[in-house]
Formats: structure tokens, C-alpha cells, sequence
């Protein structure tokens, strides 16, 4: 039963993830990444991680994909519909991807843990999380909250009109 | 009960799809979708062995790495905004005022 949840949510993700790349409107793109961004949320339920699959719909789904969507729709977009896709002459791509996939999947097929199955009883609970993240983690967490004030200054200072 | 294999070739999977996007888009915005699905491809890996291995370590990983991806994709998209003003392209190619 699990391992079909699993196929029905990779097949959508891998599909979705595909359109991303190959669809030329970026308003498109932006809407099968979020399709994307879902179905990882629902692998992470899978993975028996709730507090990440929230986060994941939250900030994926929720932020990042409507940012997305507002710079498409501010930014006129006429010119890039002119893209021709897919193009040939980019040889390098066509030859190093499918090379970088089958080297990673030999090493996967190969790996020590190929037959590694979960323990019984591994659910975190978000209590244990949080606790971790104020306690042992508390550190990364207070420079993570400084990067996020540099990076909201940032924005917001590149996004906004000169004085001068 | 699924083998972690599985979450790692769906992870090499998006992984590729989204370094390929990069290589073969022009369009920037789509460059910057592309990127976005490599750390989501990595944030899988993480969070299946944090499970197959009964540590949290991995999800404390990945809960960082969605916060840096999200600190990422604001300042990206807040540059990208005054590059379409100072001069209208989306075409990463046509983008070399730094090139001297």
C-alpha cells in the first residue's frame, strides 16, 4: 500500500518536475513546480516527518511559489515566449545530464544500503523537534534567523525604485 | 516497507530534471525554478535517511536548507526585479554587465 502512495506521488513529482523544464510559459512552469513542491510534502509525510511536510507546503507552496508568480506577473514576459525549446546546439547538457544520472544510479543500485528498511518505531514527534531545535540546535538556528534579516533587507532594497 | 533506494533515485531524479533545466533554459526565472527543485531533490535524500536511520539530524538539515532556499529565492528575485528595470531581459545569455 505504501510503496503505491509512493509510486503515484514520484510519477506525479518526476512528471511535473519535467513540464517545469520543457514548458514555455513561466506562469506554466511556476504552476507544475508547485504540483511539484506537493508532492514532495506528501513524501515527506510518507517519511513520517509532519512538522517538514507543513513547513515544505508553507514555505514552498505557500511562499516561494506565490513570489514566483507576482515577479512573473510584474515582469513583462512577452519577449521570453520567444525561446525556442528545446535546442539542439546545446550539446553539452544533452550528453552530461543522462551521463550524471546513470553514474548516480549505479552508485545507488550498488550502495551497502540497497536493502536498508526503517526501524519499527521511528515517527518524530514535533515535540522532540522543537526541543532539539531550541536546545542542541540553538545555535544554527539564531544565524539562520540573521541570514533571513539580510536576506528580507536585500530584497528589499534591490526591489525598490532609485531616489536619485 | 519501502527500501530508501526508492527516495534516492526519486531524488536523483528531480536532482537531474532540475540541472538539465538550468543547462538548457534561457529564460532566468526558469533557471531559478530549476534551482529550486535541486534543493527540494536534496531535502528528500535528507529526510529518508534521517528516517531509515532513526536520526533527526537529517530533518534538522532540511529545515535549514528550506530556510536558506527561501532567503535565496527572495534576494534572486529582488535582483532579477532591478535587472528587469535598469534593462528589460530574460535572457540569461544576454546578461553580461559584469563582463567587462
Amino acid at each position: 500500500m505504501e510503496k503505491l502512495f509512493f509510486i503515484m506521488f514520484a510519477v506525479t513529482a518526476v512528471v511535473a518536475a519535467l513540464a517545469v523544464i520543457s514548458l514555455k510559459n513561466p506562469v506554466h512552469g511556476a504552476l507544475a513546480l508547485m504540483v511539484t513542491f506537493f508532492q514532495v510534502a506528501c513524501i515527506f509525510v510518507l517519511l513520517r516527518a509532519p512538522f517538514l511536510a507543513a513547513a515544505q507546503l508553507f514555505i514552498y507552496v505557500g511562499a516561494v511559489m506565490v513570489l514566483f508568480l507576482f515577479v512573473v506577473l510584474v515582469l513583462d514576459m512577452e519577449k521570453a515566449a520567444l525561446e525556442v525549446f528545446p535546442r539542439l546546439n546545446r550539446w553539452f547538457a544533452y550528453v552530461v545530464s543522462p551521463l550524471v544520472a546513470i553514474e548516480f544510479f549505479i552508485v545507488i543500485w550498488g550502495s551497502a544500503f540497497k536493502d536498508m528498511l526503517p526501524p519499527t518505531s521511528a515517527e518524530t514527534s514535533v515535540k522532540e523537534f522543537g526541543k532539539a531545535l531550541f536546545t542542541d540546535y540553538l545555535l544554527p538556528f539564531e544565524v539562520v534567523s540573521v541570514l533571513l534579516l539580510a536576506a528580507m533587507v536585500g530584497a528589499i532594497v534591490m526591489a525598490k525604485k532609485r531616489w536619485n | 516497507m519501502i527500501p530508501v533506494t526508492w527516495y534516492m533515485a526519486l531524488g536523483l531524479a528531480l536532482f537531474v530534471i532540475g540541472a538539465s533545466g538550468v543547462l538548457l533554459r534561457k529564460n532566468i526565472i526558469i533557471m531559478l525554478m530549476s534551482v529550486e527543485l535541486m534543493l527540494n531533490s536534496v531535502n528528500i535524500n535528507l529526510v529518508a535517511f534521517s528516517y531509515y536511520l532513526g536520526d533527526m539530524r537529517g530533518q534538522m538539515f532540511a529545515v535549514f536548507t528550506i530556510t536558506v532556499a527561501a532567503a535565496e529565492v527572495a534576494v534572486a528575485l529582488g535582483i532579477l526585479i532591478a535587472l528587469m528595470r535598469q534593462r528589460n531581459v530574460f535572457n540569461a545569455d544576454e546578461m553580461d554587465s559584469l563582463k567587462g
